[in-house]
């Protein structure tokens, strides 16, 4: 037998494992063609970004708050007292030689993953993809979202810089408002009052580089799995295109080097950003003391929702006598981020009880198509994005010179009034293009009818 | 209007509106007319009377009370008996003074007086009563990381830990970047407006020293990562993240994708 | 069989096999061709000749020169270059085509089949009701023995850490470095941080904001009579909304025209009154900062009179926060 540098291979894996009828299908997948489309896989690929350079970094990283006393080369923190975390993170930053190019493409990558987890997720949303038989899948992305939340806060908690010590401080503020079990919760995450037990930095490193990457890998497995097991929903494009035949480009060779091109061009920005525009200089922040603080603090952009929240409340403990019921952090820490979670957790079976469509649906819709959908989704997008604005209203106060008080009592009115005019205008305007397009499809349809004989119709 | 345009100008608008509340301009000043011939300290007198005095008295007594006819608010200001050439120069270098409005924060704008004016004024408050002189700090005398500590244990919470500005309630922090050795010495030591203010027994001259140069540092800080996007934090690091990244990302998917209908 | 025919037969299995043998060697297509593209290939030469030019430049620097912005650029030109490639190879070198699939059809008799296993397995029972809550038992308290180790992560009952403070009657106030607080030393319009001498400065009920007020103008609430000796307060730093520290203090110079003195918090922006007993003026705290007692000694030193007028920091439920009414 002449050697075949194709086929040998192939017969080789294929008498071992079996592969060969499941490649057979895998290469030949269609994936229906539209750009909003890719938008989940750039998240994916910012994760492979994330563990990559994650594992590099748990090579330096010493994840114990044991005090010493810096002598390395950055001046202004010579002869002070810091945390081992602290100063791993610093030497990584200024000894390590790439350790500051991998440490800042790993922060972006985080940044990015939720930003494109958003995104992505506003597709599926205004689009119906969530709609049986996908209900699962979906519930699975929108879990994948909020462990990415807690995944990248504990990230940039563990570096024990002043910054995320003081976002620290309001975590556990916000675990001790928990109702009835507040202050027990706290004790036990924290192994004591906050700052916390020797233990807690341990606890918060194995969460963030064990726990929550395996949690989020299997979501992210069981979730494509899923899209595969049930294919990519299609958008109507022509004749072709049904609730029962998915056209698109199959996996290879048309999709493989798109989505290969894809994790490069995803990668390389990342990296870009990392050499080239600076990510939470620590060493900047100084360590973290539970008695010293700076203005302009603030968490993470994808947790600039509860800031906000937690800005906006009035100053009121909820009290029985002089016993309090319900910290005020409870409010903006825990319900709004819990409403919410569970309004997007249930919306598929919200939407089929209010329409009573419990079709199998494989062809999107556009957001015009369903006016009540699009018109829900903008409101509530409208409301957790001005409460994150109201977030950032001193850093308005900075650059507009805008009065603080001024801002948050705008935005005390703003959050409540606004989806609602969101709600009804947004709904106004689906079902009105939705008309238009009906109207023109009617006019055209006439236009090409033939003309009424003579003696009338 | 487009858009664009229409967002352009709300923007645009805002800051106008910003900046008219931030009020960065003083009022006109007053000078006698003849103030070439003028010796210094006759200029300071005829300064004082005619630009500062509504305010803070003729005699510098100040006034407690709102003054109807004077603004229409009334002229109201603090004595300035003691507060000496320290409080006058960082006052006055800084274009904080004169003020527009009495209930105005005063804030850096561009300074209308004179060199020599300023002189002649500062004279003149510092034979009112006496008072500090002029701070002399030393920044290469500093330690750094002295500096540091003092910054963030003292000014970090108002100023932010590079002395990029911030709020405090009914109050705007202003950064740091433009303010000199001097200034910051005096400020340290004056408390203007609502600071805090710090006494030699609080911070010593040669902790003083060390806070200055920190500050100097804190201008351009060591921006190992690359560009440091004004040094604030995850603020700028969102924008970047939603401006920057998300926008080139689905320009990538729409490059891309949809191969099927462009060819 | 005649010779004649046996040559005609002959002749016909060879043709016959050759036929075979042609299909044999040549299968229908399941990729369509297309047309090559050599300015295509060319560019996507080029573009992995950049990529290695930057991956070895990467490998160079790194070695020689590892400033940051050049090893990002390198790495990510690489990778930009080896995208850019694969985009191209996508858009020119591989052939544009469409395929069609059906998507899945429901399974109803594999459903029934599944049902049918799993409840015909069950024939040799016949209290499954109860065996079915004695199995919940077990794995319940199964689960409860797993979980319960979990109590030890921190005090998950005692509460009394969260109470406890290193401050006590007669403890001086020390600065960050340990001197103690003189009483002549605190200046109106300024703001000190103090700790309990000799105790740990990381737990949150030891760092004390001292401010000086004319004790003319405070009104602290009952019972805090002598708390503030020549005006001297202490209120402590930990915010009672979230837990971040009071690390900024407005005092104004000329009170007809400037907001009166506050402790405000970086975090949320929680004010809080220093003349009133540090109640809330402004922003979320539901509740005052803790008031630490008092007292200047013989050596003119500050001392604590007692212990706070409540827990310090932010609360919890059933916490009893709220000074009594």
């Amino acid at each position: 037998m002449r050697s075949d540098p194709l086929r040998d291979p192939v017969r080789f894996v294929d008498e071992r494992t079996g592969a060969a009828p499941f490649l057979r299908k895998a290469l030949r997948y269609a994936f229906p063609d539209h750009w909003s489309f890719l938008l989940g896989e750039v998240a994916l690929y910012a994760f492979v970004v994330l563990v990559a350079t994650g594992i590099y970094l748990t090579f330096f990283f010493e994840p114990s708050t044991g005090q010493i006393v810096y002598h390395g080369p950055y001046a202004p923190l010579r002869g002070v007292q810091m945390s081992e975390a602290y100063r791993s993170v610093l030497d990584l930053s200024t000894t390590v030689k790439s350790g500051l190019l991998i440490r800042q493409t790993h922060h972006w990558a985080a940044d990015v993953f939720v930003a494109a987890i958003v995104i992505h997720l506003l597709r599926i949303f205004f689009t119906g993809a969530f709609r049986k038989p996908r209900e699962l899948t979906y519930v699975i992305g929108v879990t994948l979202l909020f462990t990415a939340l807690l995944e990248g806060y504990l990230g940039y908690s563990i570096v024990d810089d002043l910054l995320s010590g003081m976002g620290l401080a309001i975590g556990n503020g916000v675990a001790l408002s928990a109702p009835v079990v507040g202050g027990a919760l706290g004790r036990l995450l924290w192994d004591g009052p906050f700052p916390g037990g020797p233990a807690f930095e341990p606890r918060m490193f194995i969460a963030h580089v064990l726990l929550l990457p395996v949690l989020l890998a299997t979501l992210i497995g069981a979730h494509l799995t899923l899209v595969a097991a049930r294919h990519h929903t299609q958008f109507r494009r022509d004749a072709r295109t049904t609730e029962r035949r998915v056209v698109g480009i199959p996996s290879f060779p048309g999709q493989a080097p798109r989505s290969l091109g894809l994790l490069a061009l995803v990668a390389a920005l990342l990296f870009a950003l990392g050499g080239l525009v600076q990510i939470n200089p620590i060493w900047l922040w100084g360590p973290f003391e539970p008695w010293l603080g700076t203005n302009g603090a603030q968490p993470d952009w994808y947790l600039g929702w509860l800031i906000g929240a937690l800005r906006l409340m009035p100053g009121f403990d909820v009290t029985i006598g002089s016993y309090t019921l319900i910290p005020n952090p409870f409010w903006g820490g825990v319900l709004f981020p819990t409403v919410v979670l569970v309004v997007l957790l249930a919306f598929p079976w919200i939407e089929r009880r209010r329409s009573g469509d419990r079709a199998t649906h494989n062809l999107l819709d556009r957001p015009r198509d369903a006016p009540g959908r699009t018109a829900f989704g903008l409101a509530l997008l409208s409301w957790v994005v001005l409460i994150f604005f109201a977030g950032s209203a001193d850093r308005m106060t900075v650059f507009f010179g805008w009065n603080y008080v001024t801002q948050i009592w705008v935005y005390r009115v703003l959050v409540w009034v606004v989806p609602v005019v969101v709600f009804f205008g947004a709904r106004r305007v689906c079902r009105d293009l939705r008309d238009a397009e009906r109207i023109e499809r009617v006019a055209e349809a006439t236009a090409r009818a033939p003309e009424p004989g003579p003696g009338g119709a | 209007m487009s858009a664009g345009a229409r967002i352009a100008a709300l923007a645009a608008l805002a800051w106008a509106l910003g900046a008219a509340a931030a009020s960065a301009s003083q009022p006109p000043i007053v000078r006698p007319g003849n103030e070439a011939r003028l010796s210094t300290p006759e200029l300071g007198r005829e300064l004082f009377a005619a630009n500062c005095a509504r305010c803070h008295g003729p005699l510098g007594q100040g006034r407690f009370a709102p003054s109807p006819g004077i603004f229409p608010n009334g002229g109201q200001g603090p004595p300035l008996l003691g507060v000496g050439r320290q409080a006058a120069d960082f006052y006055l270098r800084t274009g904080r003074m004169p003020l527009r409005e009495p209930h105005e924060q005063p804030e850096r704008t561009r300074v209308e007086l004179t060199a020599r004016e300023i002189a002649a004024l500062e004279g003149y408050v510092a034979a009112l009563g006496g008072g500090p002189p002029i701070p002399a700090p030393d920044p290469a005398r500093g330690n750094l990381a002295q500096g540091f500590q003092l910054f963030t244990e003292h000014c970090a919470g108002c100023h932010q830990a590079v002395a990029a500005g911030g709020v405090v309630t009914g109050a705007r922090v202003p950064p740091l970047d433009q303010a000199t050795p001097t200034q910051v010495a005096e400020a340290v030591r004056i408390g203007p407006y609502v600071m805090p203010s710090f006494s030699r027994s609080d911070i010593s001259d040669v902790q003083l020293d060390s806070l200055v140069r920190y500050v100097e540092y804190a201008r351009r800080p060591d921006d190992a990562g690359g560009w440091g996007i004004g040094h604030l934090g995850p603020f700028p690091e969102g924008m970047v993240t939603w401006l920057i990244a998300a926008v080139l990302l689905v320009a990538a998917c729409v490059l891309i994708g949809e191969r099927l209908r462009r060819s | 069989m005649r010779p004649r025919e046996l040559f005609v037969a002959l002749l016909a299995i060879v043709g016959l096999a050759r036929r075979r043998r042609r299909r044999r060697e040549r299968p229908a297509r399941v990729v369509p061709p297309g047309a090559p593209s050599p300015r295509a290939e060319l560019a996507v030469l080029a573009l992995l000749l950049v990529a290695a030019l930057c991956g070895a430049g990467f490998v160079v620097a790194y070695f020689v020169h590892p400033n940051t912005q050049v090893l990002g650029a390198a790495l990510a030109g690489a990778l930009a270059a080896i995208g850019a490639a694969l985009v191209v190879t996508a858009q020119h070198l591989v052939v544009t085509e469409e395929v069609e699939e059906d998507y899945p059809t429901p399974n109803p008799e594999e459903q029934e089949a599944v049902a049918q296993i799993v409840a015909e397995s069950g024939s040799r029972l016949t209290r499954k009701r109860l065996l079915g809550a004695a199995a919940g038992l077990a794995g319940g308290a199964l689960g409860a023995a797993l979980i319960a180790p979990a109590v030890s992560f921190g005090p998950l009952f005692d509460s009394s850490s969260m109470y406890a403070t290193p401050w006590r009657r007669g403890r001086r106030l020390v600065d960050v470095d340990g001197n103690p607080l003189r009483a002549e030393a605190i200046d109106f319009a300024s703001f000190y941080t103090a700790f309990p001498e000799g105790a740990d400065r990381e737990s949150i009920a030891a760092a004390v904001v001292v401010v000086r007020l004319p004790p003319a103008t405070l009104r602290l609430p009952p019972g805090r009579e002598g708390w503030a000796p020549q005006g001297i307060l202490a209120y402590s730093k930990i915010c009672t909304h979230a837990g971040c520290a009071i690390a900024l203090y407005r005092t104004p110079k000329f009170a007809p025209t400037q907001p009166g003195p506050a402790l405000v918090c970086p975090c949320h922006y929680s004010t809080f009154d220093p003349a009133r007993g540090a109640a809330v003026e402004f922003g979320p705290a539901g509740r005052p900062l803790p008031q630490l007692p008092l007292t200047i000694d013989a050596a003119g030193e500050l001392r604590a009179a007692g212990n706070f007028s409540g827990p310090v920091g932010p609360a919890w439920p059933g916490v009893r926060s709220h000074p009594a009414s």
